[in-house]
């Protein structure tokens, strides 16, 4: 860990202009990733601002039906919050399914989406990584790389992303809002997270004098069919090797809508929503699913140690969907 | 045997200590002045330090030093000095010796700063350069390269006997399987810390997290040329070891030298990824046949295994003698080589050699069980060894028959179809499984003192650990049950140098070896008493002999009659003695050594695996224990809970993968090094079975560290099997090996 400064921001306005004062200062929240990869020597911010003092917590309806996360709100907050779990069961479950209580409690919204892949070369600067330092070479590729993704990769990089609450929030089509010294602006889902490319330092699309505000959630929840599933190593307290957020809108047995996000195997939630429509119109049936998780990987590419995903991810979309379109499953 | 206190389900006498903070671990003793050290690990595998720029660093105000091999200073030069009670044959590794990097993660510098914070900072500061020489880390690629090590005290080399290889190739039953186990490590919860306070005088005061004080005290006077008077280890707490802490560690030595070259107060504390960069558990390769005749009598065993050792040292475990042991047969082929990776060398992880030997040996038997087609207790049954033919001697004790009767009968084991994948509910698949399990009885020579001061206070002591195992609660039972004093009346001392001589604390020996100590000194306390007893004017006991009282209650009474009876504070008066001090040794005797002395466990588990997805969960372990006489059973049973726990892991979770481009290990964290965690864990039933012997050791009780976690991952793997129909030989057992 490096020696650093510390200020705390008492309103957005001085949070940007402190941040965009200092190319490497970094905010802190709840600092849950960002004090692991300090200690590492990953990160090393010449100062931290603090941003908890915002007001930027909360979790407020929105006049279009939807609601509306702060970005300081904590994983606990969301999780356990009564409109959560009743409109937006799959949110819940996802958040539950990640870290443990004690993390829950401090990290934030805002911190969950910019949280960084947990590749272990990443973490490790004996060794090469092209997130870490561009052009020195990615070490994951050739070697442990159990946890990498699958889809998206380049040959740069193959890390994951290791949340799970994005995922729910990929297939509920969240909005980020974020705020910067040009004003107000908002982010569909799909287009906040990047894939690795040729610059896989960058995660986000989140420009460096911005900050997360916020997180919109669209009025349709999918309480009714939906299913959060995780794929594990140990049974708690460990990053998906494969999950999926499923989410549909069902007819009696016909599907009228399918939303499917993929964690654990991208650099990014991974959603294919044309593949998404190939379900459109379809019953609910273990042929249905399996033609559309066939379809969803089919450009899946493994790398070893991490192969297994492939065939990993097409039984977990399948089950997720199975327990999507039972709604009793979830009552 | 009426007993007071031994075999009571007594509450740890320091549990309220522990759950309120009190006590101190080593990394928790501050004085002004302290300052800190935080140690830079090596990035390569192989080469050397060309280069180390320390500059930048001892720029910053408050850097005090930084030690590499450049300016550390001339210490001891023979071996021997960096030698200890544990170490194999070989060189030991020596810190900041040369600029020679062995193993990736070696330690390679010393920051020393006045905040700990600081001190990481100019750590992430010293710039090193290194010139890198081809590494070899791959087990599975070097084992053309296995040799015979030399051989460790204690550790008995494997015997073959009779003809294996002809009466393998004339059986009508082969089996022949290999299998193989990854590096595990240790990973006790608290991290390895030493703090060294300096006296005025110079003396050191080195508070270290270590099993064994005078082993770490021989080593530092040995290395650095302190006498033992001005050098003193303590290590009253340890939060958990696993046989990580047997071995100084090289905090320890980095701290002693930076006390000493600075003439500061100083502490050393390793980060959670620096615990993966000295011992563990060795990866290891090996192959079991079995011949039997169509019955399943055993007619030839051929147990080979080769495992790591590092360039420096020859360790070696006992993996494949079990094979030798556990079950009756004429031919007996076993071998042990190792081969030389750079690596940090291995060591002792709890029941080094058997968990990885009792997996192989008790998958084979399981998978020949399947072949004959005889139920697996059955065939356990068929061949169950009455004498230990590896030795040719009788054992002082085996209940292994109660073992695997008690656990089926508690498991429900006679419900079990043998078919594989017979037991079904929806798409999960139910698996049943078991495994025998052996480790040695150990006794060894231990001191001890007692002190019974004249308000009837008794206070004894032997330099040994505690390391979360009930130590200090069991020898406070045996000391109050010898003297016949309430447990609040007694206090036992351990973790410090300057007590009576003890061994390191680890191979399940302490209770028998240090209780014997304990023991041996009580009863010569209890002489001192009858004695002064006697002597009273008109004593009631003037007439009995020492074989006919007890010690009950605060008082010496008759046998015959409880009425004639002389309190102990009223014998010490009477003897206007203010206290008794006496001193004991207690090792094992020629007549215990007539016989073999183990502990035994038969282990039953459930698994529970989605047809679909491969994930596995452990529903139901029952673990039946052989381990003589129980002194605690409270603490007994925490210890093969635990243990159990650790089976679990070690047959499905625990992995330290190493990149063999980088020559080092990348799970160097518990977030990638898994352990089971509570959600991984449902039902443990322990049993100890009733089991009398007086052969074994002073108090018929064998130790239970380790008999706890062996044959676990094999009861796992079998369960596996029966649960899929799919062999499963290498560990641990992740989903995907299942898809």
């Amino acid at each position: 860990m490096n020696s650093f400064s510390y200020t705390r921001a008492d309103d957005v306005a001085t949070a940007l202009r402190e941040v965009a004062a200092d190319g490497a200062a970094k905010f802190i929240a709840g600092g849950t990733n960002l004090i692991d990869l300090m200690k590492e020597n990953v990160e090393r911010p010449s100062r931290l601002i603090d941003i908890t003092r915002l007001t930027l917590g909360g979790i407020r309806p929105r006049s279009d039906g939807g609601l509306r996360l702060g970005a300081l709100a904590t994983n606990t907050d969301v999780a356990y919050h009564k409109e959560i779990e009743r409109r937006y069961p799959l949110l819940s479950k996802a958040i539950l399914a990640g870290a443990s209580p004690q993390l829950r409690n401090m990290a934030t919204v805002g911190g969950n989406l910019l949280q960084r892949t947990r590749c272990c070369y990443f973490y490790d600067t004996a060794t090469p990584c092209n997130k870490r330092t561009p052009g020195v070479g990615c070490s994951a590729i050739a070697g442990f790389n159990r946890a990498h993704a699958i889809l998206g990769t380049s040959a740069a990089c193959i890390a994951s992303h290791p949340s799970d609450m994005c995922v729910a929030l990929a297939a509920l089509e969240a909005v980020v809002r974020v705020t910067g010294s040009v004003g107000e602006r908002v982010v569909p889902f799909a287009a906040f997270h990047r894939l690795p490319g040729d610059t896989p330092n960058i995660d986000t699309n989140l420009q460096a004098d911005e900050i997360i505000t916020g997180v919109d959630l669209p009025a349709r929840g999918f309480a009714e069919h939906h299913a959060y599933l995780k794929i594990r190593d140990r049974a708690s307290y460990a990053f998906a090797l494969v999950s999926v957020a499923a989410a549909l809108e069902m007819d009696g047995n016909t599907i009228t809508e399918a939303r499917l996000a993929l964690g654990g195997v991208a650099h990014k939630p991974w959603r294919d929503p044309q593949t998404e429509t190939m379900l459109h119109g379809q019953s609910a049936t273990r042929e249905n699913f399996k033609r559309v998780a066939e379809a969803l990987l089919r450009d899946a590419k493994g790398f070893g140690r991490n192969r297994f995903k492939i065939e990993l991810a097409k039984l977990a979309i399948v089950r997720a969907l199975s327990q999507a379109s039972f709604k009793e499953a979830h009552s | 045997m009426r007993t007071e206190h031994i075999g009571k389900p007594i509450s740890r006498v320091d549990g309220r200590a522990k759950v309120t903070g009190a006590a101190k671990y080593a990394a928790e003793y501050n004085v002004p002045g302290l300052v800190y050290g935080v140690v830079v690990s090596s990035a390569i595998a192989k080469g050397r330090i060309t280069r180390i720029d320390v500059a930048e660093a001892l720029r910053l105000p408050g850097v005090l030093q930084v030690f590499t091999h450049e300016n550390s200073p001339l210490l001891a030069q023979s071996d021997n000095s960096y030698s200890d009670e544990v170490a194999p044959p070989g060189s030991p590794f020596r810190p900041l010796h040369d600029g020679e990097i062995r193993y990736s993660a070696q330690p390679v510098a010393l920051v020393v700063a006045d905040t700990f914070e600081l001190a990481h900072y100019a750590a992430s500061l010293v710039r090193i350069g290194y010139e890198r020489d081809a590494h070899a880390t791959n087990l599975n690629e070097e084992r053309e390269r296995a040799y015979q090590p030399r051989p460790r005290e204690f550790i008995p080399p494997p015997e073959s006997r009779g003809n294996a290889e002809k009466a393998f190739a004339e059986a009508i039953v082969r089996l022949e399987e290999e299998y193989s186990a990854p590096i595990e490590h240790h990973n006790p919860m608290e991290p390895f810390a030493t703090t060294v306070l300096r006296e005025e005088n110079g003396r050191l005061l080195v508070y270290d997290k270590t099993q064994g004080v005078q082993n770490v005290q021989n080593y530092l006077c040995n290395v650095f040329g302190y006498s033992k008077g001005d050098l003193r280890v303590l290590s009253p707490f340890v939060g958990g070891a696993f046989g990580a802490g047997l071995r100084p560690v090289y905090q320890v030595f980095l701290a002693v030298l930076a006390a000493r070259e600075l003439k500061r107060s100083v502490r050393v504390s390793l980060m959670r990824q620096q615990m993966f960069t000295f011992t563990h558990r060795p990866a290891i390769w090996q192959r079991v046949a079995l011949g039997a005749a169509p019955d399943g009598t055993l007619e030839a065993i051929t147990h080979k295994a080769i495992a790591e050792t590092s360039q420096f040292e020859d360790y070696s475990e006992t993996v494949v003698n079990w094979s030798g042991l556990l079950y009756r047969c004429d031919n007996v082929e076993l071998s042990h080589t190792v081969v030389k990776l750079d690596l940090h060398t291995p060591g002792d992880m709890r029941a080094p050699g058997a968990v990885w030997g009792l997996h192989a040996l008790e998958c084979a038997m399981d998978e020949l069980a399947f072949k004959v087609g005889i139920d697996p207790i059955e065939l356990r049954l068929k061949n169950y060894a009455e004498r230990d033919q590896n030795e040719g001697k009788p054992f002082s004790s085996k209940e292994l028959r109660a073992c695997y009767r008690l656990g089926a009968e508690k498991f429900g084991w006679a419900r079990r179809n043998p078919q594989p994948r017979s037991m079904r509910e929806g798409n999960v698949l139910i698996g049943w499984g078991m495994a025998g399990g052996v480790w040695e009885a150990f006794h060894i020579t231990a001191d001890a003192k007692a002190t019974l001061t004249a308000d009837g206070r008794l206070t004894v002591s032997s330099a040994t650990a505690d390391i979360g195992t009930g130590t200090y609660t069991i020898m406070t039972q045996i000391a109050a049950e010898m003297l016949g004093l309430p447990i609040e009346d007694v206090t036992f001392k351990l973790g410090d140098s300057s007590l009576s001589k003890s061994p390191v604390e680890g191979g399940s020996f302490t209770a028998s070896t240090v209780g014997s100590a304990v023991k041996a000194v009580c009863e010569k306390i209890r002489k001192k008493l009858f004695q002064l007893a006697r002597k009273i004017d008109g004593s009631p006991l003037a007439n009995t002999k020492l074989d006919n009282v007890r010690f009950v209650d605060g008082q010496i009474r008759s046998h015959n009659d409880s009425s004639r009876a002389v309190s102990l504070i009223e014998a010490m008066r009477h003897g206007g003695l203010s206290a008794i001090e006496e001193k004991a040794s207690a090792g094992p005797t020629p007549e215990q050594m007539q016989y073999s002395r183990f502990a035994h466990s038969a282990v039953f588990t459930e698994v529970r695996i989605d047809e679909d997805l491969g994930t596995i969960r452990v529903m139901r372990v029952v673990g039946a224990v052989a381990a003589g006489r129980i002194l605690n059973p409270k603490t007994a049973r925490s210890q093969v809970l635990g243990a159990i726990v650790m089976g679990i892991g070690t047959a499905l979770e625990e992995e330290s993968v190493i990149d063999h481009t980088f020559g080092r290990i990348m799970t160097h964290n518990l977030a990638d090094y898994h352990v089971p965690v509570n959600a991984d864990v449902h039902d443990i039933e322990v049993i100890f079975v009733q089991e009398q012997d007086e052969a074994v050791n002073p108090l018929g009780a064998k130790g239970l560290g380790e008999i706890g976690i062996v044959g676990v991952a094999a009861a796992i793997a079998n369960a596996v099997f029966h649960a899929t129909g799919k062999r499963i030989r290498d560990l641990p057992i992740t989903l995907d090996k299942l898809l």
